[in-house]
């Protein structure tokens, strides 16, 4: 069967005093209809990039290089320019954005925004198209959705707001929903109401589902697979069993021994040295190495993603020497 | 970033604003009635009576030519502000769109236009019109009009290219984009309604810059001709009397200083409003 995406050996440079680096540095996963791959990594580690790729919505003077592959089903992604590509955006990929409070026109009715939405891919009737935006409403779990329609961004909580979002990317029925840091500026109770929201859509509409976070805490139990990214690459990648059962790379590792837990014997967290690097510092060899607590001779040169399990395979020498 | 009516609300606060706001709308308001209850401005009752005096009958004097000053002045006011916000409405268009499509499209679309900017900008408007208005035998109204404006949108562009460089960088710009909405519907959608702030203050700003130039150029003589009435010719009319009877050129003078204080302080209290720091 083939993938709904397929990601291969995604690359996005930018220029910097005269050369160019590498925020996202061969990046390859996959979609299948109905599940969710969670990307999970620091801020800096070229998530939002990649997930910004996928519609071709780099920043200037940001550019995808031409190795890279996005391929949606049958359709060469990167290919796709001006008329073509506009109806990619939205209709097939639909995303939600980090922030709610500046994700929605100030000037105009929520109503309005969702009907914008729908008008700029179905020819159907303005009338019909608020029917629809009531709908979405109502499956995003808004209360008073007839009401909610008439009112301003500024007039709405956070939760509501990002429920909106989920509305409006969901208005041209995509087949992909990108979730970028989706939760990261809501509250604990509300963020959870929204995971639920968008589980809960996954599973009736069948759409695919990338998850962009920085919290592995809500990957578990949502996500059916793991993507860890570090410095511009996944480091390590396993169905989400499989990685909280057995975290194998040095910074997974790491990143769960940094997340307290309220179950088991009390331990103190240990953090990661140091920080992500940027771009045009990253080390030669293995990019965790500076800051690797089991850096070895090998680690100077870069490794390949490396088999640890069925499944599961991670960029670092140690997986030669376990298996 | 805040709707229009929320900034003309709040510079309504103002103190200066307002009295500049109802000095226009007393203005404007006259020059819209003012000529059911006043005599012809073209009529010469007794023309060798020459100018007369403010008095009762003609409560701003009558200039040389016997005609009633105050009528004059109304029948004036009608064809400056006219003038001014047609041409600062033909202006604040081109200007908005410009910016609008420079500032979206970047790239080489953008450097063209603003380099043609950069040139328009170097050169003095005056000498721009001056330059074509000498060439014309006769100047029609619609035409000084459309020269006005097509001169006056250099700078608005700039200001309006600037605002979307700013706001095409905001989220929901960026969410639009990703929704796949079309170039034309982000443009008007999300970037025109959110630069309406800065383009008010520069529309209003502009009134007053285009009444003092087109009273300018009427008063060389190149600006609206006689016998159609405008602020500029009156003063030019009355510097053989200015002696004699001052008061022909004393009152069109002041129609010209209140009406472009009064846009003054209204474009200065959007621009407080809007930008508090450049208070």
């Amino acid at each position: 069967m083939t993938h709904v995406l397929d990601v291969q050996n995604l690359r996005v440079s930018f220029p910097a005093d005269h050369r160019r680096v590498y925020p996202v540095d061969g990046v390859s996963f996959w979609l299948d209809r109905g599940e969710t791959l969670a990307l999970v990594g620091e801020s800096g580690c070229g998530k939002s990039l990649t997930s910004l790729a996928l519609l071709q919505l780099i920043p200037h003077p940001g550019q995808i290089e031409p190795s890279s592959v996005i391929q949606l089903a049958d359709t060469d992604v990167l290919a796709l320019r001006g008329e073509a590509l506009r109806q990619i955006r939205g209709r097939r990929i639909g995303m939600i954005f980090q922030d709610p409070m500046t994700s929605l026109n100030p000037v105009f009715r929520v109503g309005d925004q969702i009907v914008e939405g729908i008008l700029a891919h179905f020819k159907i009737s303005r009338a019909e198209a608020r029917d629809r935006a009531l709908h979405l409403l109502q499956e995003v779990g808004i209360p008073d959705p007839v009401e909610r329609l008439n009112a301003y961004p500024h007039q709405l909580s956070g939760g509501m707001r990002q429920r909106v979002m989920i509305a409006i990317a969901l208005s041209a029925e995509p087949e992909i929903l990108v979730a970028d840091e989706p939760t990261t500026a809501l509250d604990v109770t509300v963020q959870a109401q929204i995971l639920e929201v968008l589980d809960r859509l996954r599973t009736s509409r069948g759409m695919a589902v990338l998850l962009i976070t920085h919290d592995l805490g809500i990957v578990a139990g949502r996500a059916d697979r793991v993507a860890v990214m570090y410095a511009g690459q996944i480091i390590e990648e396993a169905p989400t069993d499989l990685l909280f059962a057995n975290p194998s790379h040095p910074y997974t590792q790491g990143l769960f021994a940094s997340v307290p837990r309220i179950t088991g014997p009390l331990r103190r967290l240990t953090p990661i040295r140091g920080n992500v690097p940027a771009p045009s510092a990253w080390p030669s060899g293995c990019r965790f190495r500076p800051r690797c607590p089991k850096a070895f001779d090998k680690s100077e040169q870069e490794p390949p993603l490396l088999p640890v399990e069925i499944d599961h395979n991670m960029r670092c020498w140690l997986a030669e020497r376990n298996g | 970033m805040r709707p229009a009516l929320s900034v003309l609300r709040q510079a309504w606060r103002n103190p200066a604003g307002r009295v500049g706001a109802i000095l226009l709308l007393i203005i404007t308001l006259s020059a819209l009635a003012g000529p059911w209850f006043l005599p012809d401005p073209r009529a010469q009752p007794d023309i060798l009576a020459g100018s007369l005096p403010p008095g009762l009958g003609h409560p701003f004097g009558t200039d040389q030519l016997n005609r009633d000053v105050l009528a004059r002045v109304v029948a004036g006011a009608r064809v400056s502000l006219s003038v001014a916000l047609l041409a600062v409405g033909l202006s604040v268009t081109i200007g908005a769109a410009v910016g609008l499509v420079s500032g979206y499209w970047g790239g080489v679309v953008d450097a063209g236009l603003m380099r043609l900017v950069d040139g328009a900008l170097a050169i003095p408007r005056l000498f721009i019109l001056l330059l074509v208005l000498a060439t014309m035998e006769r100047v029609p109204l619609p035409a000084l009009i459309v020269l006005i404006g097509a001169t006056g949108w250099f700078a608005t562009s700039r200001l309006v290219r600037a605002e979307v460089l700013r706001i095409r960088e905001e989220t929901y710009v960026r969410a639009a984009e990703a929704l796949g909405a079309r170039r034309r519907h982000i443009i008007l959608r999300h970037l025109l309604p959110n630069t309406m702030g800065p383009l008010l203050v520069a529309a209003t700003l502009g009134v007053g810059d285009v009444i003092l130039l087109e009273a300018g150029l009427s008063f060389l003589g190149l600006g609206v001709q006689p016998p159609t009435p405008s602020w500029g010719s009156m003063v030019l009319d009355s510097k053989e009397v200015l002696v004699s009877a001052p008061w022909a050129g004393i009152f069109p003078g002041l129609a010209i200083v209140i009406t472009v204080l009064s846009a003054n302080l209204v474009g200065d209290a959007l621009r407080e409003t809007i930008d508090p720091r450049s208070a």
